[in-house]
């Protein structure tokens, strides 16, 4: 692999902070990491820290949030002290997140293809009838049975697994240098998964393009992603290459691949985690 | 316990009505887990709406435990016999609400009593702090709210669990613990469960029979040893379960 010269993304020591009466740890503590033109992955325990460092990095968090890092680049320039409408610019042009909820990050009073269609206009400077051919293009492009009728539909009538496609055709078009992706692919069946992760792989090699991928599916990451980071109460425990997933030595790691249910050799119980207290702390 | 018969669900009038859900069949025994995988908007979600009750203008019939159900208006005591997680949960979950209104709420509305220590228990039953009764559904994280929407639904003790994607938003450790529990309730209560997964493995951990679905009709009903054993026969069910083993490159796909 070729030595990449400067990150798009790099981060160290960012902490998160929600406001709270009592007196709980922060969300994420103390997190450093590089996003080059690759696939980076990150995997973690539910509550861990993951959506909280894409919304940190993205500064979609409520004004109240404590965040600090040492640094926070994303292209040279320091996103903790870029103004408010600088950084509505990152977020339109250069990066852009897929929320863990696709559905409820869609605007509901307006159908999806005149939200892709807004995109297109945006982006492509294209008239309104070529955004529209460009909609149904990029919903036929994402697998999405039926285009035309899908166009006119609001957000809450499409399928989990079309709510997801829908954010994904959306960034094929604006095309950003990097996407963080929160779980984009958890409600696709497999095969239009595999169709919808080869267009993402295509950004990546052809736009070189930087993807932080965060998944609970570790057979996902590990065939799909070139690095991972392992997540574990706010901090990143490991990081790996993506394909030397199964020689992690983390417990909870370990732990992670042992609950793993699998269709060739199944078991009766699965088993569970012993989460040991000093794993929080270091 | 589950019978469906000849079930159709339409969105839309005349001739511009999509029909999702088109004439399905299917019994589901006492104390069975009857898994449903299936095409990314194949009618999935619909089909286990309309036995929950959420979805209300279908075709056909749907007999509960021996009793027929409607369409609308379904008396209390039958609604609460089966209860859904539902696949998103910020929208299941009312955003003004804390945890703890949530969980109570259905117990105020049956009228049960030991309220608070029914709370506890189901908090703990996936693994909730119990200080999270008091934050709202944007102050977890996306496992956890798919884990109150869990909690919401065991906490009637209903005979039917309705589950719909319920551990796609759970790392693998808490999937495992949550898994586990539906099987010792099942194993203890006798539940009967319809689940809801593009996880195959999931799938053919927890249920006995395995519906493949594409475009609003099952193609294929699997046992659970069949899919395992690779004895399985329509090529989308075959493509389903060679796909559940991981992502290929493009170049190592084979073409068509
Ligand atoms: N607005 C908020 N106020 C208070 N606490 C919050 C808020 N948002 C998130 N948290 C807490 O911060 C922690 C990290 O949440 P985050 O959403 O980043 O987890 P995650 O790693 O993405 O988990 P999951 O895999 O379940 O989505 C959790 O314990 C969560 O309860
Ligand atoms: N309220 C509605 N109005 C119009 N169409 C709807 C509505 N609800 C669902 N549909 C349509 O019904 C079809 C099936 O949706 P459903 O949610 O049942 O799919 P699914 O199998 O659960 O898919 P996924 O795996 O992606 O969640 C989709 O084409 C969807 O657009
Ligand atoms: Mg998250
Ligand atoms: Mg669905």
């Amino acid at each position: 692999m070729p030595e990449q010269p400067q990150p798009l993304l790099s981060v160290r020591n960012l902490t998160v902070a929600f406001p709270s009466l009592h007196a709980v740890p922060p969300a994420v503590r103390g997190v450093s990491f590089d996003v080059g033109r690759e696939k980076v992955g990150i995997i973690g325990e539910s509550g861990s820290g993951k959506s909280t460092t894409g919304r940190a990095v993205m500064r979609l968090h409520p004004s109240a949030t404590r965040i600090t890092a040492d640094r926070m680049e994303f292209q040279g320039e320091n996103l903790l002290a870029v103004s408010e409408r600088r950084m509505q610019a990152i977020r339109g042009h250069s990066m852009a997140m897929i929320l863990q909820d696709p559905k409820y990050s869609l605007n509901p009073v307006m159908t999806v293809g005149e939200q892709i269609a807004e995109t297109a206009i945006l982006h492509e400077k294209l008239s309104r009838r070529a955004a529209r051919r460009r909609t149904l293009d990029m919903l036929e492009k994402v697998h999405i049975r039926d285009p035309e009728r899908v166009m006119g539909l609001y957000p809450h009538e499409v399928s989990g697994g079309m709510g997801q496609r829908i954010m994904i055709s959306m960034m094929l078009i604006a095309r950003p240098a990097l996407i963080i992706a929160d779980e984009p692919t958890s409600a696709l069946d497999v095969s239009v998964r595999q169709q919808v992760l080869t267009i993402l792989d295509e950004l990546v090699g052809a736009n070189s393009m930087g993807l932080l991928f965060i998944s609970h599916d570790l057979n996902l990451v590990r065939s799909f992603c070139d690095r991972v980071l392992i997540m574990y109460s706010g901090r990143i425990v490991e990081e790996l290459p993506a394909n030397a997933l199964d020689k992690a030595t983390h417990p909870y790691t370990r732990g992670l691949l042992e609950a793993l249910p699998s269709l060739l050799h199944p078991k009766d119980r699965l088993a569970v985690l012993r989460r040991d207290p000093a794993w929080a702390k270091t | 316990m589950i019978e469906v018969e000849n079930l159709t669900v339409a969105f839309g009038h005349g001739p511009r009505a999509n029909r999702v859900v088109r004439g399905i069949d299917m019994t589901v025994g006492a104390g069975e887990c009857f898994g449903l995988v299936g095409e990314s908007g194949c009618g999935k979600s619909t089909l286990l709406g309309a036995i929950a009750g959420r979805v209300k203008h279908w075709q056909g019939a749907i007999t509960i435990a021996g009793e027929k159900v409607g369409p609308v208006k379904r008396p209390l005591a039958q609604l609460r016999r089966q209860q859904m997680v539902f696949q998103d949960p910020f929208g299941s979950l009312h955003p003004r609400h804390t945890i703890d209104r949530t969980l109570m709420e259905p117990l105020r509305i049956h009228g049960i009593a030991d309220r608070e220590a029914r709370v506890e228990k189901a908090l703990e039953q996936v693994g909730l702090p119990g200080r999270f009764r008091f934050r709202y559904p944007h102050q977890l994280s996306g496992g956890q709210r798919q884990r109150v929407a869990i909690a919401r639904a065991l906490i009637l003790e209903p005979s039917i669990l309705l589950l719909d994607e319920p551990t796609s938003a759970l790392d693998v450790s808490i999937q495992a613990e949550i898994l586990n529990l539906l099987k010792d309730l099942r194993e203890r209560s006798g539940l009967t469960y319809v689940l809801v997964s593009h996880d195959m493995a999931v799938v053919a951990h927890l249920c006995d029979r395995i519906a493949v679905m594409q475009d609003g009709v099952f193609v294929e009903i699997s046992s659970r040893d069949a899919m395992i054993r690779d004895e399985v026969h329509h090529p989308y069910t075959r493509m389903l379960r060679e796909g559940s083993l991981g992502y290929r490159p493009a170049a190592a796909v084979p073409p068509g």
